[in-house]
């Protein structure tokens, strides 16, 4: 389980996120959700470190890790999984040596188990067979499902991910969203996801925050955003004609 | 900005950057294709500039030399000099900061920008000794081969070109080439040449680990890493060299 704690973040005059608190469950999908720009990445970053908070706590299951050495830091970080927005592959290595490079630095494995284990993760984002391209040759969506191959190829304890899906089609969005849902469930991790996709938010959303302007606005499941009387989530969710026609009493 | 601000955070990467390494085997490995990447691929370059160099040392000796009161073996002799000491270490140092410099200055900046070198830290893995300790080794083992080895081909160059232009005779220049040999002064020059090594690698790495924002600030670190990897090469070159000769 990671707790976040009044949290808050500026850069120079501009404050991005608001006094958030939320607790992300082990064992579920949890979902950042809320419109461009306002501060869903920026929370992510903060909770893995690659942001200093200018205050509050983040817990994982009860360890401060802002507080904590480099060490210590690095201990918790051998356990993460997580998916960059922007994919963050290695472009200087090949899609099988990007998701065999977690196994390398901390495994003791074989090279067949650590090759098997890479075409079984690759097998598992639909990418079989595709281990000699270099990221310079996959499209965005090959992009970002090799980036989740590589994020789960270590067994993670805890597992991040900015927009899985977007940039992939409908079906293989509901693959990729099924896929965590399920590993979240059979390896126990606490997972977060970011989206705006309201797709998965109906897909996978056990446990929602909503934020607005930087602040935990709403929070809930998916069966409670369709009856929501929250002004601003109800905007969000009901953008578009299909969700009104769809979904509105 | 202030300079203080950028050697005090240089220095705060090289404590970074000699942690102890966590996993050596995959150091090792990636030390060996830096010495590929940096060293061998650097081979053709290194071979045209002393061969050349070599040859225009020569010439020029034996042009500023034209006078029967010196004996036409100090036309070897000067370049060979001219070579060991200053050219083959500190010259072919300032076109690898060049060549070596604007490359690992890109190379770690677009991993910085495409949030990749994130993408290692969240892994538990530390990025600056992961990324840089190899390049700065690696450097550090072929550097001095590259080194010799422009000092045997700049030789060469000056013989083929002395003999050929008729400035001396193939046995004067032979006699100049090994004509009171110091060998120190081979050391020197190898010492020297390592110091370029560590300064090329790490001060190229440094602008392109710290690079922020898009694909102009990438451009603008590799510019950085190779002016100020070449005055701290000059401003090295200045201190061996009084230090040990004048
Ligand atoms: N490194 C940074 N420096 C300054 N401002 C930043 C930085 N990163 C993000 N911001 C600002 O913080 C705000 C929130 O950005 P963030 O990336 O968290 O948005 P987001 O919710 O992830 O949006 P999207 O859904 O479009 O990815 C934005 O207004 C952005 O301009
Ligand atoms: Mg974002």
């Amino acid at each position: 389980m990671i707790a976040i704690k009044n949290i808050n973040k500026s850069f120079g005059e501009r404050q991005v996120v608001k006094n958030v608190s939320f607790e992300f469950t082990q064992g579920k999908t949890n979902l950042i959700i809320g419109e461009s720009g306002c501060g869903k990445t920026t929370i992510l970053k903060m909770m893995v470190g690659l942001h200093e908070l200018n205050s509050g706590e983040i817990l994982y299951d009860g360890q401060n890790f802002p507080l904590l050495n480099s060490d210590g830091k690095q201990e918790i970080r051998k356990k993460i999984g997580m998916l960059f927005q922007g994919g963050a592959l290695f472009d200087s290595q090949t899609l099988e040596e990007n998701v065999n490079f977690p196994l390398d630095m901390f495994t003791d494995l074989t090279k067949a188990e650590k090759l098997d284990r890479v075409n079984f993760c690759l097998q598992r984002v639909q990418l079989e067979g595709k281990n000699k391209l270099y990221p310079a040759e996959l499209s965005g969506g090959m992009k970002k499902r090799a980036a989740l191959a590589r994020a789960i190829a270590n067994n993670p304890k805890y597992l991040f991910c900015d927009e899985p899906n977007s940039g992939l089609d409908p079906k293989t969005s509901i693959i990729i969203d099924t896929l965590i849902k399920d590993i979240t469930e059979e390896y126990n991790i606490t997972t977060i996801i970011i989206t705006h996709d309201m797709n998965s938010v109906m897909e996978i959303g056990e446990n929602i925050m909503f934020v607005f302007k930087g602040e935990n606005w709403w929070a809930g499941d998916k069966t409670k955003i369709l009856n929501t009387d929250n002004k601003e989530l109800f905007d969000f969710v009901f953008a578009s004609e299909f969700m009104k026609t769809f979904f509105k009493k | 900005m202030n300079p203080f601000f950028h050697i005090g955070r240089y220095f705060m990467l090289l404590f970074k950057v000699f942690k102890k390494p966590q996993n050596f085997r995959v150091y090792v490995r990636q030390i060996i294709f830096e010495i590929d990447s940096i060293g061998i691929t650097s081979l053709p370059i290194v071979a045209i500039i002393s061969i050349f160099m070599g040859g225009i040392i020569t010439i020029q000796a034996a042009y500023a030399i034209d006078s029967p009161l010196v004996p036409l073996y100090v036309v070897g002799f000067t370049t060979r000099e001219s070579m060991i000491l200053e050219f083959s270490s500190t010259i072919l140092c300032l076109i690898l900061a060049g060549k070596v410099g604007s490359n690992i200055a890109s190379e770690i900046g677009a991993m910085r920008i495409t949030e990749q070198i994130d993408a290692l830290e969240i892994m538990g893995i530390n990025s600056a000794s992961y990324l840089i300790f190899p390049k700065v080794a690696g450097a550090i083992i072929i550097f001095p081969c590259l080194v010799i080895l422009s000092m045997f081909l700049g030789l060469v160059g000056g013989f083929i070109m002395g003999v050929s232009s008729g400035a001396c005779t193939a046995y004067e220049y032979v006699f100049g080439i090994q004509a009171y040999f110091m060998p120190w002064k081979v050391g020197f020059s190898i010492a020297k040449c390592i110091t370029f090594a560590f300064i090329i690698t790490s001060v190229s790495s440094y602008y392109g680990y710290y690079t922020s924002g898009g694909a102009l600030e990438v451009g603008r670190s590799s510019t950085n890493a190779v002016v100020y990897s070449s005055i701290l090469i000059l401003l090295f070159s200045l201190i061996y060299t009084k230090l040990f000769i004048g």
